[in-house]
């Protein structure tokens, strides 16, 4: 297991690129702890994959460099990098047995027989295939398939990192959740380095201890889910997580008072924004509590998703979305009131903090 | 209308699709949710007329069109890949169906822009599909179809290529742009999130045969039987086998819980009892709450809400509650669970009584 | 993928049915009937019954052309199939050298069968062609003409040149339909060169390498326009294969009953041989 430093790393695709835009990925530096569980959250084109191929050593960086537990890894071979990958679609050796699957990675490593079979049985038993060691693997469910690319990388117990790319898209919502908690205990119980890349932030939020959301090849945040979910630093953060995602409205700052057309909020500080700022008020659906106080709205739309409501409603002449529990009954002329713990004061799409 | 009378598919001896009645409303959405291989894409072959049913007819506002080959059926359909002409732009691939129809320049030019507005296609009405992302080489598909003016619009598992957020759009979309038309839509879906997102009516299928048809909400409210529950949930059910006696359900060794109102209709002996995970909570929400002691394996945080996987008696269960729960693994908890919400299944997995 | 159900279907079908009759169905009935018959002209036909099948399998010379057959096909499948493999496996995969290299290898597949043959002809010659007299000129005793053994080498050289960028084609078309991941998990897992080769580039070549096989198989078989242009079936009868040695019976001598025959027992033998190889090849499909 290995600490990975990302050494101001950019990549471009082409040749001499002109300007940021021409860049993939346009400035990554950070450094992840040694058995970290990280996702790299993003939607497509956001540069998560490259990032992910130059940290598997697929693709060398235009700029900067990629160290293992400080040693620079930047030139070596995905082979010498010791890493362990999954992908989107299971790639299994067709021709092999289940068993021989797994014990592929330790044979090509000169590894003696008798150890071969102790580990494999024994990763056999860990992902619940013991009872198909001799299936042939091109018989087996998608998701079984899935957990032998897993196995395999997990058999070599001395990886680095174990790569994950996107590797629930083909599987049945049913068995998602039973893979993803598996994987999660998988990382609980070995302690690896988990790098896992994902446009679904269900399973970035459930997997990782640390998300980093990424859009347009910039890190835009770090964090956990609960960071992520709170104080999102951007608002694309808080667009892309949750479901419905964060509701931005356009805001004036007039002290401690945050205006929304003709409503107004007190705030218990004043945030610094410089004038000319585009001000915008973040709160999240669920954090808007409908009622017989507060703000009056005129709701559009209810949407019964089964465990709670999504409301849609105009307040101040903006659109918002409020989730609602499934109980939920409305008054004859709702309200709402804002979670004052819970509002986000964004000045040109970054979030403004008490501190600043 | 669109009415399936007990047709079937036979491939090989064996039932593919089992004999089938179903009755489609002209002007409605209707989802066909179900896991892989379940039958949906064979269901909506043998709507759209690509396959002749084994036995069984199909008839459309009443006239048999079993043997009718699709294109006299004026059907439109959706893939999961984006199907477009490569060598056509945008504006080209959405004309195409009414260039086939011989209509005339002016009604193409303005159907098609119409359609283009309405999926924001606009500005790449002159580019090829190849310089397009995923989800607008999917809405040029989707305007296609939309411009067809079928009678029966066909879509399997149209958004499952795209970004989660893109997905989370266009969900929201669709039935807003296709309610207008007053075509029968079926859209077939692996996702009972997406099901319960979109609405209408569901029809869930396992093994080839329709185990319920009616309004979404009403299917994931009351399941009629087991199979039904498990294939609308998501995160899955939870179940423990109780055996009633007068007022209450056994479910250990001494351990018991009352009978709440709505299932007191159940007749004494074995049941399978079943709820949601969001049923199950750290705290009692209501009086109607009972207390029980699990074994916890793992969390998962979302941001908001934690998915808390236990062993309930030697069964999987899963708690989704509000907050941020990080618990260790292979601690006693205490739960409780709100009653009011429980499903009862008799041992032949039928619903006796569902949930209030 | 099922198919669709239409009724007009049969309509489209009709003309590829008839072009069948026409072509294959009719004048292999004309082929038993005269199998079964003798003549002497004038369109007196006399039944013969089981004799020419009698003389046929019991005539050396029959066996003798089905031996060179079976040992021609052999060495072109044993040198074609891996050649074309190596071959696949080295051509690039992207860039500008896959167009070139796919033209030059569509090249000799353009070349008509007798061209090819007149090629290798005056190319081997000892007198004027190239080959033959470089040959000489470094003291190498080379004539097809005289030798047997040369004779067969040009033939066999003639074909893996004419014939081996087919199963390079079908194999380089199996090969860069396998996902970049496959070669990138195999790196990951360490795998060699060879473990490559064998559990990921065969097994996803395999249908196409079936496909190779059966073509270059029934092909070989069959030949007959090359042998007939270079060697016209010698020195001796060392070149002489069963297409050439009935040509020989049916045309040269005008032995049309013996000749029906003799083509009834060539096609059920490729019939019999092409469904050995489908059937081998295909059962590894169905274990487990």
């Amino acid at each position: 297991m290995a600490r990975i430093t990302l050494d101001h790393i950019r990549h471009a695709y082409g040749p001499n690129p002109k300007s940021d835009a021409a860049y993939a990925l346009r400035e990554v530096d950070h450094e992840w702890a040694d058995g970290g569980a990280y996702a790299l959250l993003g939607p497509s084109g956001c540069g998560k994959t490259t990032l992910l191929n130059i940290i598997s050593g697929l693709l060398q960086p235009s700029h900067g460099r990629i160290l293992f537990d400080g040693n620079d890894v930047t030139n070596l071979s995905t082979q010498e990098r010791n890493i362990a990958q999954v992908f989107q679609f299971p790639v299994i050796y067709d021709t092999m047995t289940v068993y021989d699957n797994l014990a592929f990675p330790l044979r090509n490593r000169g590894i003696a027989e008798p150890d071969v079979d102790r580990r494999v049985r024994e990763m056999l038993e860990i992902i619940d295939l013991s009872d198909w060691s001799n299936r042939k693997a091109q018989r087996l469910t998608a998701d079984q398939k899935q957990k032998i690319s897993l196995g395999r990388g997990l058999v070599r117990n001395d990886v680095n990192a174990i790569l994950f790319d996107e590797p629930l898209t083909v599987i049945d919502p049913h068995m998602k959740w039973v893979l993803r908690s598996q994987l999660k205990r998988f990382h609980k119980q070995f302690g690896f380095t988990m790098v896992y890349v994902t446009h679904d932030q269900t399973e970035a939020l459930t997997f990782a201890d640390k998300v980093v959301v990424m859009y347009d090849g910039q890190i835009v945040q770090i964090g956990t889910p609960a960071e992520l979910f709170e104080r999102p630093s951007h608002t694309f953060v808080g667009y892309f997580i949750g479901s419905p995602g964060m509701n931005v409205m356009p805001a004036e700052v007039h002290g401690s008072t945050i205006t929304l057309g003709s409503e107004a909020i007190a705030l218990d500080h004043a945030p610094k924004i410089a004038a000319g700022d585009k001000v915008e008020l973040g709160i999240r659906p669920e954090f808007i509590r409908i009622g017989r106080e507060g703000m009056p709205v005129t709701v559009t739309r209810v949407e019964d998703i089964g465990r709670r409501k999504i409301v849609r409603a105009n307040l101040a002449g903006q659109p918002i979305a409020i989730v609602a529990s499934e109980d939920i009954e409305f008054p004859t002329e709702p309200r709402v009131t804002f979670d004052p713990g819970a509002l986000n004061i964004y000045a040109n799409s970054w979030r403004v903090g008490r501190e600043a | 209308m669109l009415e399936m009378r007990n047709v079937a598919k036979m491939v090989g001896g064996e039932y593919h699709i089992h004999p089938t009645n179903l009755a489609l409303d002209r002007g409605t959405l209707n989802v066909l949710l179900g896991p892989t291989l379940s039958g949906k894409t064979s269901l909506m072959r043998l709507m759209a007329g690509l396959d002749r049913p084994t036995s069984g007819s199909v008839y459309f506002d009443g006239a048999d069109v079993t043997g009718v080959a699709v294109q006299k059926r004026n059907v439109a359909m959706v893939y999961q890949q984006f199907i477009n002409y490569p060598a056509l732009t945008v504006y080209e691939n959405i004309a195409s169906p009414m260039r086939i129809a011989g209509k005339d320049a002016a009604t193409i030019d303005r159907e098609v822009r119409r359609a283009a507005e309405l999926l924001r296609l606009t500005p790449y009405l002159d580019r090829t599909p190849l310089n397009l992302s995923g989800g607008q080489q999917q809405r040029t598909a989707l305007a296609r179809a939309l411009v067809k003016n079928a009678s029966l619009v066909l879509m399997d598992e149209p958004l499952a290529n795209l970004d989660y957020k893109l997905r989370e759009e266009l969900r929201e979309e669709l039935p807003k742009i296709f309610a207008q038309s007053g075509a029968i839509f079926v859209y077939a879906t692996t996702e009972p999130s997406e099901a319960l997102l979109l609405g209408g009516n569901t029809a869930t299928l396992s093994e080839g045969r329709i185990t319920q048809f009616g309004p979404t909400i009403e299917v994931y409210r009351r399941p009629a039987d087991l199979v039904t529950a498990k294939t609308f949930a998501d995160p899955p059910l939870n179940f423990i086998n109780v055996v009633k006696s007068g007022g209450s359900f056994r479910y250990q060794e001494a351990d018991s819980l009352a009978v709440p109102p709505h299932l007191s209709g159940v007749p004494d002996g074995p049941v399978t009892i079943a709820f949601h995970p969001h049923h199950l909570g750290l705290t009692a929400q209501t009086g109607n709450a009972a207390k029980l002691k699990a074994q916890t394996q793992i969390s998962e945080i979302t941001g908001s809400e934690s998915f808390v996987h236990m062993h309930y008696d030697g069964v999987r269960w899963v708690m989704l509650a509000p907050g941020i729960h990080e618990i260790d693994p292979d601690t006693e908890i205490e739960l409780f669970l709100d009653t009011r919400h429980l499903m009862a299944f008799g041992t032949d997995g039928r619903a006796i009584a569902a949930a209030a | 993928m099922e198919k669709t159900w239409n009724n007009k279907a049969w309509f489209l079908v009709l003309p590829v049915l008839l072009l069948v009759a026409f072509s294959a169905a009719i004048p292999l009935m004309t082929v038993v009937n005269y199998s079964v018959q003798d003549t002497f002209g004038n369109n007196a036909f006399f039944w013969a019954g089981t004799d020419w099948f009698d003389d046929i399998l019991h005539s050396a010379r029959f066996w003798e052309a089905l031996q060179r057959n079976l040992l021609f096909s052999f060495i072109i499948l044993a040198l074609e199939i891996p050649l074309g493999i190596f071959i696949a496996l080295n051509m690039p995969k992207k860039g500008i050298g896959v167009p070139v290299c796919l033209v030059l290898m569509a090249l000799p597949l353009l070349i008509p069968w007798n061209v090819v043959g007149t090629i290798w002809q005056v190319f081997g010659r000892v007198d004027i062609g190239l080959l033959g007299h470089t040959l000489a000129a470094l003291g190498i005793d080379y004539n097809y003409v005289r030798d047997p053994l040369d004779a067969w080498i040009t033939v066999v050289v003639m074909d893996v040149w004419h014939w081996t960028s087919l199963v390079v084609l079908l194999c380089y078309a199996g090969l860069v339909s396998i996902p970049d991941a496959y070669y990138q998990a195999a790196k990951i897992d360490g795998a060699s060169r060879w473990s490559v080769f064998r559990y990921i580039q065969l097994p996803k070549m395999k249908r196409v390498l079936l496909i190779a096989v059966l073509l270059r198989f029934m092909d070989s078989f069959m030949i007959y326009t090359e042998p007939f242009v270079v060697t016209g079936g010698g020195p001796g009868n060392s070149t002489t294969f069963l297409s050439i040695d009935l040509v020989k019976t049916a045309v040269g001598q005008f032995d049309l009953g013996p000749a029906a025959a003799m083509s009834i027992v060539y096609f059920l033998i490729i019939l019999l041989l092409s469904w050995i190889f489908y059937t081998v090849m295909t059962s590894s499909d169905a274990d487990n």
